[in-house]
């Protein structure tokens, strides 16, 4: 499977994805700047988190009209597997992705630790390698993670089982329902504050993030042969 | 907009403005004199003030800092350039520096704070290394008043803002409370960096016709005359040379980072030299580069990236506005290195050239605005050996009796000493910062030394910043000796090998004699531990003048270390690992009260004769710590040191909530004693013969790790049974209590 790491001017967790395909999942990755008008070759879309744009205005704001971004669309409007991570959530859901919006963290202050998740939704192709309500070792980093949304679509979301992570123990940002991850009504366009990509490896901490790459390797090469 | 009537030549002689910008009448005499045979106009007197200010040439501090041993056979580049760089094998070298951004963080912390971050990390990419950690080292008065919490908040807030937007983990550090730093807070930042030895650059503009270039930010007016502004001191009654704060945006450093170093890995055909712009801007990084190279350049401000109308070549030369380099390329690559910087949304212009006659001229709208010899300005600073005298309280401390606590109740004694912000846990500070960015961070803040990985080896670093002040108040000749050895300890602690160090050397007005003299001996005592741990200064800086309506801080040189983890296997943390582990102290602890937190607790200052160090000891007891953990034989190792026994045995249960049950032959205050060279290590129980067999005397085995969640400490006189998790509590809530609580 060959992923696309989209770098933004000021993106800054690129190199921590693209280790986690390559060293990770033993997968291809290749960085693709902002300015890119074609994702043709790629079979998944990475997101890193960062300050793209030094989060001017406000996180993500100014990606969302990157040329890359129209492509990013077409590639979720086909189907394929876009991921968006911290600073790369904000922008999916600033570009209408995603629904809802990451306001700043309850306590005003950037929060970097390791978090507990527990996996609500084990069907989908980011996280079919979990079992359900599996609780994972994730790490944060971000000051505006408080994820909100309004009554309306909270319900929506629940209703299609869009939630797919939620903080297990203590929720650090202030978000609603606990959210730490959504995905799309269609499956294929996922959206998360913490960090997967940082919990690869044992020897920093965690490896409980690895099989969520696995699972979109894996749900990849399944489509790929029944076809 | 604004109008500007400079001031003739013959003014400035005659009315001795020149006063007002530092220079002395002598210093002004050598340079109309001696030096150009002529008075020097507005612009030139302008250049040569912050050229031979103290943070540029370091004119009343060279003499100390020779003291320093600078060499070593890892050494490959010493102080003198942006950053000093050791050899790590495999062709990979590591980079590193610090710098004190205290003066500017006492006025508008959150800007001085993060702009001081934003500097040290150019340091670092300047000399072709890629960035991969920050540490900083704060001082601080105490948390009992509304201007020190917001201080505190805003410097955090500061070092954060900087290093998580720019992507690189701020992983360690230290953080210190006394009245002394009340109006002067410290904050020093250290940047870390990875490079292949083919890399390394230089800052030098060679080659008769070669360009030079200009990248990054805009030139505005913000911080003109930030050198000199650092190099004199606070006192209410003067505001007016306040207004020297830059402003720092991280994400254009980002773009500029990521530029330099793909022009300095994939165009080394075409690059000759790149400096910082920093201390003194524009005329510093341009002057230094000439004179390092013994060329003489011609700038054309015209061409000055500017951001503010109508400045004038004194403004633009002074200016430290932020984010910028200069570079030095080889004559018609310039569309190469636009193209470059292009991509990253970056201006690089050209404005100027290299020339052999060792002239610095500055052309604006077509008149020739100085023309001075560049070694002038660069080099030929005068060095004063300033006067020293012992201050009168180091004799009246050395006749005072020796601190004795009284502690009634342990346990209790315990709890308080727990509070006191300098012990007390900076989780609540620390995970504000991304302390995993870039994924390498294999032990980040709150232990010893953070521990990153080097991508693609076995290999790992360790890094650490230290310095116990108070011991330095009362000795600053072995105090100085301490805050290596204690760096050392921490490094070692991890599992990691003493490289070298750097180091922010803060102190008071060095014209005062007592002052020079803790400078004069604390480096002495730098020098000797540097010397026996064969940890040579491969770079640093000096910040002076901290002080505040004549009251100086404590003599505060900031050591930061970094070490070298030969394998992965032997990263070691502070945390017990496994109830029945057996517990060792190592070293040795006696009745060492002066100075200590006790004291500060229970007297409320600071005084009397500082006890004993051994620096030929330290050095042992370290070597095989290392040795031991490099068997195998340590599931935990944490330095001793603030708060003493008892706080180094409660750190190690924390993380994990173990308990302990141990017996030390000691009277309880001696719990809280802080005797250097002692460690704490937990080692299987197979291990343990082969510990006393390598330590003799100097390690006592003095119980073992539980599951029980209870600290069971047996001394003498007092059996005390602490419950881990509420002293948990107390230690990670201090800080955040102390910040919420009303004056």
């Amino acid at each position: 499977m060959r992923f696309a790491v989209i770098q933004f001017p000021g993106s800054n967790c690129d190199i921590d994805l693209l280790h986690a395909i390559r060293d990770g999942v033993g997968e291809e990755a290749e960085y693709v700047p902002h300015t890119a008008t074609s994702l043709a070759g790629f079979d998944g879309v990475l997101l890193p988190g960062g300050f793209s744009y030094g989060d001017y205005l406000r996180c993500g704001a100014i990606s969302r009209f990157s040329n890359v971004m129209s492509e990013v669309k077409r590639f979720a409007d086909e189907g394929k597997l876009v991921f968006g991570t911290c600073n790369g959530f904000q922008i999916l859901v600033e570009a209408g992705l995603l629904p809802g919006a990451l306001q700043r963290n309850k306590n005003l202050h950037f929060i970097c630790k390791t978090t507990e998740l527990k996996v609500e939704n084990t069907n989908t192709k980011f996280t079919s390698e979990y079992e359900k309500d599996e609780v994972l070792t994730i790490p944060i980093a971000h000051g505006e993670g408080n994820y909100y949304c309004d009554d309306d679509t909270l319900a929506d979301l629940k209703a299609n089982n869009q939630i797919v992570f939620t903080y297990a123990s203590e929720n650090p940002n202030g978000s609603v329902g606990n959210i730490a991850g959504i995905i799309n009504k269609k499956g294929n366009v996922l959206g998360m504050m913490p960090h997967p990509e940082r919990a690869v490896e044992d020897l920093l901490g965690s490896s409980d993030g690895l099989r969520f790459f696995e699972s979109m390797v894996q749900n990849f090469a399944k489509e790929t042969t029944e076809v | 907009m604004k109008t500007v009537h400079e001031p003739s030549a013959e003014m400035i002689k005659n009315e001795r403005i020149y006063v007002q910008w530092g220079l002395t009448d002598e210093e002004y005499r050598m340079i109309s004199e001696d030096i150009l045979g002529r008075l020097p106009n507005y612009t030139e007197t302008g250049l040569f003030s912050v050229m031979w200010s103290e943070h540029c040439s370091y004119k009343n501090s060279k003499p100390v800092l020779r003291k320093f041993p600078t060499n070593g056979p890892r050494v490959l580049q010493g102080p003198g350039e942006g950053a000093g760089i050791v050899d790590i094998g495999d062709n990979q070298a590591v980079v590193f520096k610090a710098e004190s951004h205290n003066h500017p963080s006492a006025i508008e912390p959150y800007e001085g704070a993060a702009t001081g971050v934003g500097g040290i990390i150019r340091d670092i990419f300047s000399m072709g290394a890629r960035p991969i950690a920050l540490l900083d080292s704060l001082r601080f008065g105490e948390l009992d008043n509304e201007r020190t919490k917001y201080l505190l908040e805003e410097v955090v807030a500061g070092i954060g803002g900087y290093g998580n937007c720019i992507g690189i983990p701020t992983v360690g550090g230290e953080i210190g409370f006394d009245p002394v730093y009340k109006d002067n807070p410290l904050v020093n930042a250290m940047c870390v960096g990875l490079i292949d030895h083919k890399d390394i650059q230089k800052g030098q503009a060679k080659g008769v016709g070669n360009t030079i270039m200009y990248v990054g930010a805009k030139t505005g007016r913000d911080g003109i005359h930030g050198a000199t502004f650092a190099s004199e001191e606070f006192s209410d009654g003067e505001e007016s040379e306040r207004s020297a704060i830059q402003v720092g945006d991280p994400f254009m450093e980002k773009l500029l980072l990521e530029a330099c170093l793909e022009l300095i890995q994939d165009h080394s055909d075409i690059l000759v030299g790149i400096q910082d712009m920093g201390a003194a801007g524009l005329v510093s990084s341009s002057a230094e580069m000439a004179s390092k190279a013994g060329s003489g350049l011609v700038l054309n401000l015209d061409d000055v990236p500017q951001r503010e109308t109508h400045m004038t070549p004194y403004e633009m030369m002074l200016s430290e506005s932020q984010e910028r380099m200069l570079i030095c390329v080889t004559k018609g690559s310039e569309a190469r290195v636009k193209e470059l910087f292009s991509r990253y949304e970056l201006e690089a212009v050209n404005i100027g050239h290299v020339t052999d006659d060792g002239q610095y001229r500055l052309y604006h709208r077509g008149v020739q605005v100085a023309d001075l010899p560049v070694d002038a300005l660069a080099e030929d600073a005068p060095i004063y050996h300033k006067e020293y005298v012992e201050p009168a309280r180091i004799q009246q401390f050395k006749e005072m009796k020796a601190f004795e606590p009284v502690v009634e109740n342990a346990g209790e004694t315990f709890k308080q000493l727990l509070q006191q912000p300098t012990i007390a846990s900076k989780k609540s500070i620390y995970e504000t910062y991304d302390s995993m960015v870039r994924t390498n961070t294999v032990v980040g803040p709150g232990s010893d030394a953070a521990v990153l990985r080097i991508r693609g080896t076995r290999k790992a670093l360790a890094m650490t910043t230290d310095c116990n002040a108070r011991y330095l108040f009362l000795n600053p000749e072995m105090g100085g000796q301490m805050a290596v050895a204690e760096a050392a300890r921490n490094i070692v602690a991890s599992g990691g090998e003493p490289l070298a160090i750097t180091d922010c050397l803060n102190y008071g007005n060095p014209d005062k004699p007592e002052v020079f003299w803790e400078l004069w001996t604390s480096a002495d005592g730098i020098a000797k531990a540097c010397e026996t741990l064969g940890t040579p200064v491969i770079s640093g800086n000096v910040s002076l003048y901290n002080e505040t309506n004549g009251e100086a801080i404590y003599p505060t040189p900031m050591i930061g270390m970094v070490g070298l983890v030969k394998d992965l296997n032997h990263v070691t943390t502070a945390d017990f690992k496994k109830a029945g582990d057996k517990i060792f102290a190592i070293g040795e602890t006696k009745a060492d009260f002066n100075g200590s937190e006790l004291q500060k607790m229970q007297l409320g200052r600071i005084e009397g004769e500082l006890f004993a160090f051994d620096i030929m000891k330290e050095k042992m007891i370290q070597d095989k710590v290392l040795e031991a953990i490099r068997n195998g034989w340590v599931e935990s190792a944490h330095d001793c040191s603030e708060g003493g026994l008892a706080v180094a045995l409660l750190e190690s249960a924390f993380s994990n909530e173990y308990g302990l049950d141990v017996k030390v032959d000691l009277p309880k205050e001696w719990l809280f004693s802080e005797s250097p060279s002692r460690f704490v290590l937990s080692v299987k129980p197979e291990s343990a013969e082969n510990i006393q067999d390598l330590f003799g005397s100097d390690a006592a085995e003095i119980g073992e790790v539980t599951d029980t969640g209870i600290a069971v400490i047996q001394t003498q006189d007092e059996k005390l049974e602490l419950n881990v998790h509420e002293l948990k509590q107390i230690w990670e809530g201090a800080i955040p209590w102390l910040l919420k609580s009303k004056v």
